[in-house]
């Protein structure tokens, strides 16, 4: 699914290495987690697989396409048809109801009307949160909320899910039913999945685990069997 | 999606929204009062030409008055006060002098007016006689050498009175005039002793048909009553020329055979300029007037008003609608500004820049729309505030220079002013729909420049940078 070589960002000509010299190789279904400090990357890295942002240098192949490469149009249209996020502070339209929120995943899909709010409301019930759809973020818990973000990634059926810090906001019970839920579509879904996170008890869940240090990625398989390290993406600079 | 995130958006940020859409209809309430004043002091500047100018007259012939013959007394009055200052005159002697006076133009005679009728592209060409009944009535008081209180002693009163061609009404002073009571001049006329009044005069000096009024000394029987056009400033009464050139007098100089004041219409609105040059060349000495030429020498509040109106309520309302404009565009990209993390997260899901632009160009449409709404009500209050202080216009042509001194200038100055034509007219402000559709054009082009300042910044974020200033 994912093909990342020597993926670099820099930032003010060179001053700063975010990213420095990343490769990876992540299989269709596969689940990464991405942990370290603070500061040394982490979303970066997240932000240039999901096309948010560009490396400096490097190749980020998503299903074969290069989408350092690729323009700015081709990116948006990879991001609105392929890859969900969740963020850690939700991300919710403030004005708008968790049904709502849901619909502008597919606003750019060209899904209209009916089909949209009725796929909308099957998104919602998958998380659990039918009896929520009419209610603004305000009025929803902070589980309840990231369940919203999450039906919002998962509503266009995308091959990837990108999650930064997802559970960095919630205590502990809601974390793992955060988590419980990711770890649910994941399997059911076959999704790819990216998730940046602090937590270890969180990073144990994955099937590989980077770590983040100094721009630099190291991987390892976390479950036996899965996800082998690929040679030279021990990443040293 | 568009409709309801616009209207939540909109709900949202309700009070900044009606505080830029009540900027903008501050603006566009005041064009539309501006437009719509400026409208009416338009109007009010065509019926003031207009009846200064009369309906089918596109030239007017006049000849300046001759030195020291200008505006002032009557000739026998001015004479009396010379008798009373040499002593021929004793005190206490009652003076009741009644002239019909020629006092504002020169004169032009029967073979320069046929010669003006003649003329290339000269449909028509009437002469008239516009003068001036001037009556002195009072007692010579005693008085000390070369000064006293002669003015005080003595009552003058004045009416205008033309002289008119009654057997052609148009062009000239009747032309744009309707018969209100009694009947028109006819050919029959002539020469007889008949006048027609003035709507507004003979309603203040109760006149009515079969009434008789002394004109320069001569009593006349009113046939007509006339009205003209709103705003006109007519003269009193209307005479024929015929017996106006028997009974009126320059000085001591009859006017028999003469008119003061030529009437053209020109055979199309393309052959003014012509005309005009012809009687130009043709009567060097005479003053060739066209409509435009007379606006130019209108003065009064009339001038003032549309100095007001061109000038500050034009710089006012661009001022406001520039203020207006400034603080929505300013307040949409602060507003854009508070939603990076927003547009950051739709550019993560997808959403092109266009179609966040798209979405920010419409919430600032909506306000615009919104305080162009509220301006068009706000512009039709003050338009109807100005119809409701209804206030009067003046416009004045044609006071000749009073060049009299001491007691005689004095009521010089006096019989000067009332021979000039003032005309008064109030003052509305009709809307206008051109003025209503500038008002949503101004409204639609406020609130997408507003969007557009708002859209480019929200275009311009990178997903990942808004995304970064959450954290």
């Amino acid at each position: 699914m994912y093909k990342l070589a020597g993926v670099t960002k820099e930032y003010g000509h060179g001053a700063v290495l975010a990213v420095r010299d990343v490769g990876l190789d992540l299989a269709d279904g596969e689940w990464l987690a991405v942990r370290g400090p603070t500061g040394h990357g982490k979303s970066t890295l997240l932000q240039i697989m999901g096309g948010l942002d560009r490396p400096t240098r490097g190749t980020v192949e998503l299903d074969g396409r290069d989408l350092a490469r690729m323009s700015e149009t081709g990116v948006t249209k990879v991001r609105a048809r392929l890859i969900g996020f969740v963020f850690q502070s939700f991300n919710l339209v403030p004005t708008l109801t968790a049904a709502e929120n849901v619909e502008t995943a597919l606003a750019p899909l060209g899904v209209h009307g009916a089909q949209r709010r009725r796929r909308a409301a099957e998104a919602l019930a998958a998380v659990g949160l039918a009896d929520r759809a009419g209610h603004l973020p305000s009025e929803l818990s902070g589980g309840q909320q990231q369940r919203t973000a999450i039906a919002r990634a998962l509503v266009k059926e995308p091959a990837v899910l990108l999650a930064d810090e997802p559970t960095g906001n919630l205590d502990e019970d809601t974390r793992d039913d955060i988590i419980g839920l990711l770890e649910r579509v994941w399997r059911e879904r076959h999704l790819t999945m990216v998730m940046v996170t602090h937590d270890s008890v969180v990073a144990a869940r994955a099937q590989r685990t980077g770590i983040m240090r100094d721009g630099r990625l190291t991987v390892a398989a976390t479950s036996p069997g899965v996800g082998a390290l690929r040679p030279g993406t021990d990443a040293v600079g | 999606m568009f409709w309801t995130y616009l209207r939540r958006e909109l709900r949202r940020r309700m009070r900044q929204a009606i505080f830029i859409a009540l900027g903008l209809a501050l603006g566009i309430g005041l064009v539309i009062t501006v437009t719509s004043a400026a409208t009416g002091v338009q109007n009010a500047q065509a019926a003031v030409l207009h009846s200064l100018y009369g309906v089918g007259t596109d030239v007017t012939v006049t000849q300046p008055p001759k030195q020291g013959s200008g505006a002032g007394l009557s000739f026998g009055f001015k004479q009396q006060i010379k008798q009373v200052r040499s002593g021929q005159i004793a005190a206490g002697t009652k003076i009741n002098d009644n002239e019909l006076e020629n006092t504002q133009y020169g004169t032009l005679t029967a073979s320069q007016l046929a010669a003006v009728s003649r003329q290339q592209h000269v449909t028509a060409a009437t002469g008239a006689l516009s003068l001036t009944d001037i009556t002195a009535t009072g007692t010579v008081p005693a008085l000390s050498a070369g000064s006293g209180t002669f003015s005080s002693s003595f009552t003058t009163s004045t009416f205008t009175v033309d002289g008119v061609d009654v057997a052609r009404a148009s062009p000239g002073p009747l032309s744009s005039a309707t018969v209100t009571a009694g009947r028109n001049f006819g050919q029959e006329d002539a020469t007889a002793d008949v006048a027609l009044a003035d709507s507004g005069y003979a309603t203040a000096d109760k006149l009515t048909t079969g009434s008789t009024v002394d004109i320069g000394g001569t009593n006349f029987t009113i046939v007509g009553i006339v009205s003209v056009p709103q705003g006109s400033s007519p003269p009193s009464l209307y005479i024929p020329l015929a017996k106006a050139q028997r009974i009126g007098a320059t000085g001591t100089a009859k006017l028999t055979n003469e008119v003061n004041t030529i009437y053209v219409s020109a055979d199309s609105a393309a052959d003014i300029p012509a005309v005009q040059h012809e009687l130009t060349r043709l009567l060097p000495s005479a003053t060739v007037t066209d409509a435009s030429d007379l606006a130019s020498q209108v003065t009064g509040s009339v001038g003032s008003a549309a100095s007001l109106a061109n000038n500050l309520g034009t710089w006012l309302s661009a001022a406001v609608l520039a203020a207006a404009f400034g603080l929505a565009i300013l307040l949409t990209m602060a507003a854009v500004a508070r939603r990076v993390r927003e547009f950051g997260t739709l550019k993560a899901l997808g959403w092109r820049s266009r179609r966040i632009i798209g979405q920010v160009l419409g919430e600032s449409i909506a306000i615009g729309i919104a305080g162009g709404a509220a301006g068009v009500a706000l512009g039709y209050a003050g338009a109807a505030l100005i119809d409701k202080l209804a206030p009067k216009l003046s416009a004045s042509t044609g006071a000749p220079p009073v060049t009299a001194s001491g007691a005689a200038g004095k009521l010089a100055q006096q019989i000067s002013s009332a021979a000039t034509h003032t005309v008064y007219v109030t003052l509305t402000a009709p809307v206008t729909l051109s003025a209503i559709l500038l008002a949503v054009a101004l409204a639609v082009a406020g609130g997408l420049l507003a969007g557009m300042f708002g859209g480019w910044r929200a275009a311009r974020l990178r997903p990942a940078a808004a995304l970064a200033k959450v954290e």
